[in-house]
């Protein structure tokens, strides 16, 4: 009993480093994400476009768990030391700004022209015309890969555990080699895995809903 | 209409070409205040074009528009000369020239109020209650206050576009133009808006409109431009244009679009 309760507690600490980092990470690639998607759709300069084009491409070609690696044994070696939370965060956050920039820019080109154009007639300045007009609408159309994209995040943090980071995995792994409760442990991770991505694919799903309803 | 009152617009030498195609070869024409003009031509002869020209949808290649002595869309340049604003610097001269589109373009995200509320908020300086107001004003004037909850999906393309025009209005614009506005509409759902736009022309608005309706533009039109081939062919009253053109090629376009002038010399 007393083992069970300490393996239900470490895991559950796991849990919320996980959370964490996939909050920190899902923030960074939102916010980078649409930042290169704007740009992309908006500044037409060609060493711009391709700026963009060949860092998603790389970023995404490169396995995450080596961008870990590298941000943090590789900065620690050049003398910048991460912490582990926050070289995931980075490192994931960097990975899922390029999918999403690729998603937002798709989302913002399936946009008919005539709805900028309307928003500029009225005297709307460019970004205003983003803020009310273009954004609102790509996000509609661009909820269910971005809900996709979350999911798939949370259950990718288990790589952090490679650079010790103390997410479920990490907890599983240490607490098996100490109790051997194998089946147990694995289980329970399992568990708490959907207990974090079940909610969240229905809270993506409702608010698809929603904004069908909505229009 | 009165001839002797100021201009209002003034376009001079408007020049704008896609890739080796040039679309207009130097348009020059006034609109005075409180006028209805009506840009007529057949299909690619530029008309399109030369409005979106007017507020800079479309970049002119050369030439000038010019609204109470305002030079639109372009700035002195520091080297001397000219230069295109930006759309930021565009934006309180777009404000002045409403626009209605064929395709409507309503913000399907936004209820029909809200579309016609966003540029009074956000452009004119309006607060939220004010912009309300008006909004459910200028619907009136398009016979739709009983819609501004609805969302545009729901309702018809005649309805979408009295939406765009109560958006247009809101934005009280010194000059409203008109791109085809009834083009996408089915036939039943044409004559609302052209009766809306009747009634527009009838307040003595000034109002530029591209169209295809060359019975409507005779009726409400105050002056009628005809273009061909990026050049105004003739341009007069509705009544000198359109039951007696000059030029062949408006007589031959009228004939084909079922508006057959009499003959010059019976």
């Amino acid at each position: 009993m007393q083992a069970f309760l300490v393996i239900v507690k470490m895991l559950s600490i796991g849990a919320l480093t996980a959370l964490q980092i996939s909050v920190g990470a899902l923030a960074i690639a939102v916010c980078v994400g649409l930042l290169l998607a704007i740009t992309r759709c908006f500044v037409r300069r060609r060493w711009v476009q391709v700026a963009i084009a060949a860092w998603s491409e790389w970023v995404r070609n490169v396995p995450a768990l080596a961008h870990l690696f590298v941000l943090y044994f590789g900065l620690a070696s050049a003398g910048i030391r991460l912490s582990p939370v926050t070289a995931a965060c980075l490192g994931l956050g960097m990975v899922g700004a390029a999918v999403l920039c690729d998603v937002f820019t798709a989302g913002l080109r399936s946009l008919h022209l005539g709805q900028r154009e309307a928003a500029l007639s009225v005297g709307l300045v460019p970004v205003q015309v983003l803020r009310f007009v273009l954004l609102p609408q790509m996000f509609r159309v661009t909820l269910p890969s971005l809900g996709n994209y979350a999911s798939q995040l949370v259950k990718d943090t288990s790589i952090a555990s490679a650079i010790a980071v103390p997410e479920i995995m990490f907890y599983a792994r240490h607490l098996v080699t100490s109790t051997f409760e194998t089946t147990a442990i694995y289980l329970g991770a399992i568990l708490l895995y959907a207990a974090i991505v079940l909610p969240l694919t229905w809270l993506f799903a409702h608010a698809e809903r929603r904004l069908e309803l909505s229009r | 209409m009165n001839t002797i009152a100021p201009s209002l617009l003034r376009v001079e030498g408007l020049t704008k070409s896609f890739g080796s195609a040039q679309v207009l070869q130097g348009i020059s024409f006034e609109l005075h205040k409180g006028e209805t003009l009506a840009l007529l031509g057949p299909s690619g002869s530029g008309k399109s074009t030369c409005l979106r020209c007017l507020n800079f949808l479309e970049k002119p290649d050369g030439g000038s528009v010019t609204l109470e002595n305002e030079r639109i869309g372009q700035l002195p340049a520091r080297r001397g000369g000219t230069r295109l604003m930006t759309d930021a610097e565009l934006a309180p001269q777009r404000a002045e020239l409403a626009m209605v589109f064929q395709g409507f373009n309503l913000w399907p995200h936004l209820n029909v109020r809200d579309n016609v509320a966003l540029g009074p908020i956000r452009a004119g300086g309006l607060r939220k209650s004010e912009a309300y107001e008006l909004a459910e004003a200028m619907l009136d004037k398009v016979h739709l206050r009983h819609k501004a909850h609805d969302y545009p999906e729901r309702l018809s393309g005649g309805q979408q576009q009295r939406v765009a025009i109560a958006r247009a209005l809101a934005q009280r614009p010194k000059v409203i133009l008109f791109d085809e506005p009834t083009s996408a509409l089915d036939p039943e759902l044409v004559n609302e808006v052209l009766g809306v736009i009747k009634e527009l022309a009838e307040e003595g608005r000034s109002m530029i409109l591209v169209t295809h309706e060359i019975a409507f533009a005779r009726e409400v039109a105050d002056r009628v431009i005809f273009m061909d081939g990026g050049h105004i062919v003739e341009q007069g009253t509705a009544a000198q244009v359109i039951d007696c053109p000059q030029a062949a090629r408006t007589r031959a376009f009228l004939r084909l679009v079922g508006n057959a002038p009499l003959p010059l010399s019976a």
